[in-house]
């Protein structure tokens, strides 16, 4: 059955459902809605929902939870998730599973609540210290930001890595029919024979993200790097739209993404050949799929609403073998499909 | 297939809940669609306005930049939205707030005393219920009673028949007047 659903609040219930049974924020416009659906849904189905005193504050109890074993989530804001990078750097040492969820605003420092796609870096590329990555998943839609969260919770699990959705003031404000997944019986969710969970009758389990030995440590992140690679192999996703025949293709995640599918169809209706190949996990960036298409595709226009982010991905991926120009909106300004259009129009058609 | 629609108004007049209203009746007749609402400090100053979008279709962007429809409950909505309807669209507005009619030759115009009727009906809140009517009119996608239903669901049904009866009269006569 679909239900009208805003995107903060799919985004809480799809956690739910996924097993989250330890929520910890400090709340931030404009992801709001996800805070308030946790407090009123979360305790009444057997977790814990607590507003935190700072930010700081929450991602460290993630980090109690995930060692514990506890399926658990933060969300925030763009500078929330700044004063997070600390304990989700920690996180990601000490192979510790948690999903966060960052609905941008435009930045920097206080900025605005407008959608803006500002922390796109951040996310993919660290944000936090050390050599680290997260596993970042960008929905377009209200249904695609509940499945992601569900899938952030399993890869988060099976790879000991944090996961992030990365979503705008948009896609959280928003409503759109859902279908939500069905609910993960807590029973189900595969056993966790590293987590801090007692150690009656066995060697206690130890969650740390530091050694003192530069060798030793060297082989706990050359472990965690193939661990990097791994997810690279199997985890990366992505979508095309009107690729087969394009003669150019835009590049855009999330919000950025679906507008640009209404570009798609107002240039095909004008006989121009456009397509889209939208990024659903940010980290790890689909380069192969983009590096095929650039074999036979002349042009990638890259639009976001930053001052060209994942451009730097495009390029690396395409690696010159095609043209990559940028259009891009600051300061959560939101092009309209017939500024784009017009932006398509200087690379296309003549 | 792709309609978008615009309420705006003052905050308090119901915007959101119209919209949101339409954007329920139109998923339940199976329409694909997106209710994006104004937020943040723009409602703080006392606007409000909210898109939604009807289509056949994966719904794309849910930023319509040429409504086809709008409805302009006061006059600062009118002259924000006015300009950007697409030609052969439609605006639907308030006669009993806007003295002036928009100066456009190149859409359908359609002036309603939404406060007037509200107020006749007893229910003063109901005005937004008289531009939703008239909007259900004007798209021709569904019957009135799929808008009528969502209001139901939307409102909560115990307890609030005579708002529910005042709304569903209000829907009917913008319905009929559009």
């Amino acid at each position: 059955m679909k239900v009208l659903m805003r995107g903060n609040e799919a985004m809480a219930e799809a956690a739910i459902r996924a097993g989250c049974r330890c929520y910890f924020c400090y709340p931030i416009t404009p992801q709001g809605e996800l805070v308030e659906y946790m407090a009123r849904h979360l305790p009444r189905r057997g977790g814990v929902f607590l507003q935190a005193e700072s930010e700081v504050a929450a991602i460290n109890m993630v980090y109690g939870a995930a060692a514990a074993g506890v399926r658990t989530m933060t969300s925030s804001s763009s500078p929330g998730i700044s004063l997070k990078m600390e304990g989700i750097s920690y996180l990601a040492g000490a192979r510790l599973p948690a999903v966060i969820v960052n609905v941008m605003r435009a930045g920097p420092g206080l900025g605005n609540i407008a959608p803006a796609q500002g922390d796109y870096f951040q996310a993919t590329k660290g944000g936090g210290h050390g050599d680290y990555r997260l596993i970042v998943l960008a929905p377009s839609t209200v249904q695609e930001a509940a499945e992601l969260v569900m899938l952030a919770f399993d890869l988060s699990d099976r790879y000991r890595v944090p996961a992030m959705i990365l979503a705008d003031g948009m896609l959280g404000q928003m409503m759109e029919p859902v279908e939500l997944p069905e609910p993960i019986p807590l029973e189900r969710i595969p056993p966790k024979p590293w987590a801090l969970s007692g150690a009656k009758g066995r060697d206690p389990n130890v969650a740390s993200s530091f050694d003192l030995d530069p060798h030793r440590f060297r082989e706990i992140l050359r472990a965690l790097w193939d661990v990097y690679r791994e997810i690279e192999r199997n985890e990366v996703r992505w979508e095309e739209y009107e690729t087969e025949d394009a003669e150019l293709v835009l590049v855009a995640y999330g919000t950025m993404g679906r507008i640009c599918k209404t570009v798609v169809r107002r240039a095909r209706k004008e006989g121009l050949r456009v397509g889209l190949f939208r990024p659903i996990t940010l980290w790890p960036f689909p380069s192969e799929p983009l590096r095929k298409l650039a074999s036979r595709v002349p042009v990638f226009l890259t639009v976001e609403l930053s001052a060209g982010q994942m451009w730097e991905d495009v390029r690396l991926s395409v690696e010159g073998r095609a043209k990559t120009p940028f259009y891009g909106e600051l300061g959560g300004v939101v092009p309209t499909p017939d500024e784009i259009l017009s932006e398509v129009k200087k690379h296309v058609g003549g | 297939m792709e309609i978008g629609v615009i309420f705006a108004g003052f905050g308090g007049q119901g915007i959101l809940l119209a919209g949101k209203v339409l954007a329920q009746a139109a998923m339940e007749r199976g329409f694909e669609v997106t209710w994006l609402p104004s937020y943040g400090p723009e409602m703080r100053g006392g606007t409000a306005n909210c898109t939604v979008v009807v289509a056949d279709e994966p719904v794309g962007s849910p930023i319509v930049d040429r409504p086809q429809v709008l409805v302009a409950m006061n006059g600062p909505s009118l002259e924000r939205f006015g300009p950007r309807v697409a030609p052969g669209g439609v605006i639907i507005f308030n006669s009993s707030l806007v003295a002036a009619p928009p100066n456009r030759r190149d859409v359908r115009i359609l002036p309603l005393p939404m406060n007037e009727i509200a107020q006749e009906l007893g229910e003063a809140r109901a005005a937004n219920m008289v531009g939703l009517g008239a909007v259900v009119k004007v798209l021709g996608l569904f019957p009135l009673e799929a808008v009528t239903e969502a209001m139901a669901k939307e409102l909560g049904a115990r307890g609030r028949e005579r708002l529910l009866a005042v709304n569903r009269q209000a829907l009917l006569r913008g319905f009929s007047l559009a």
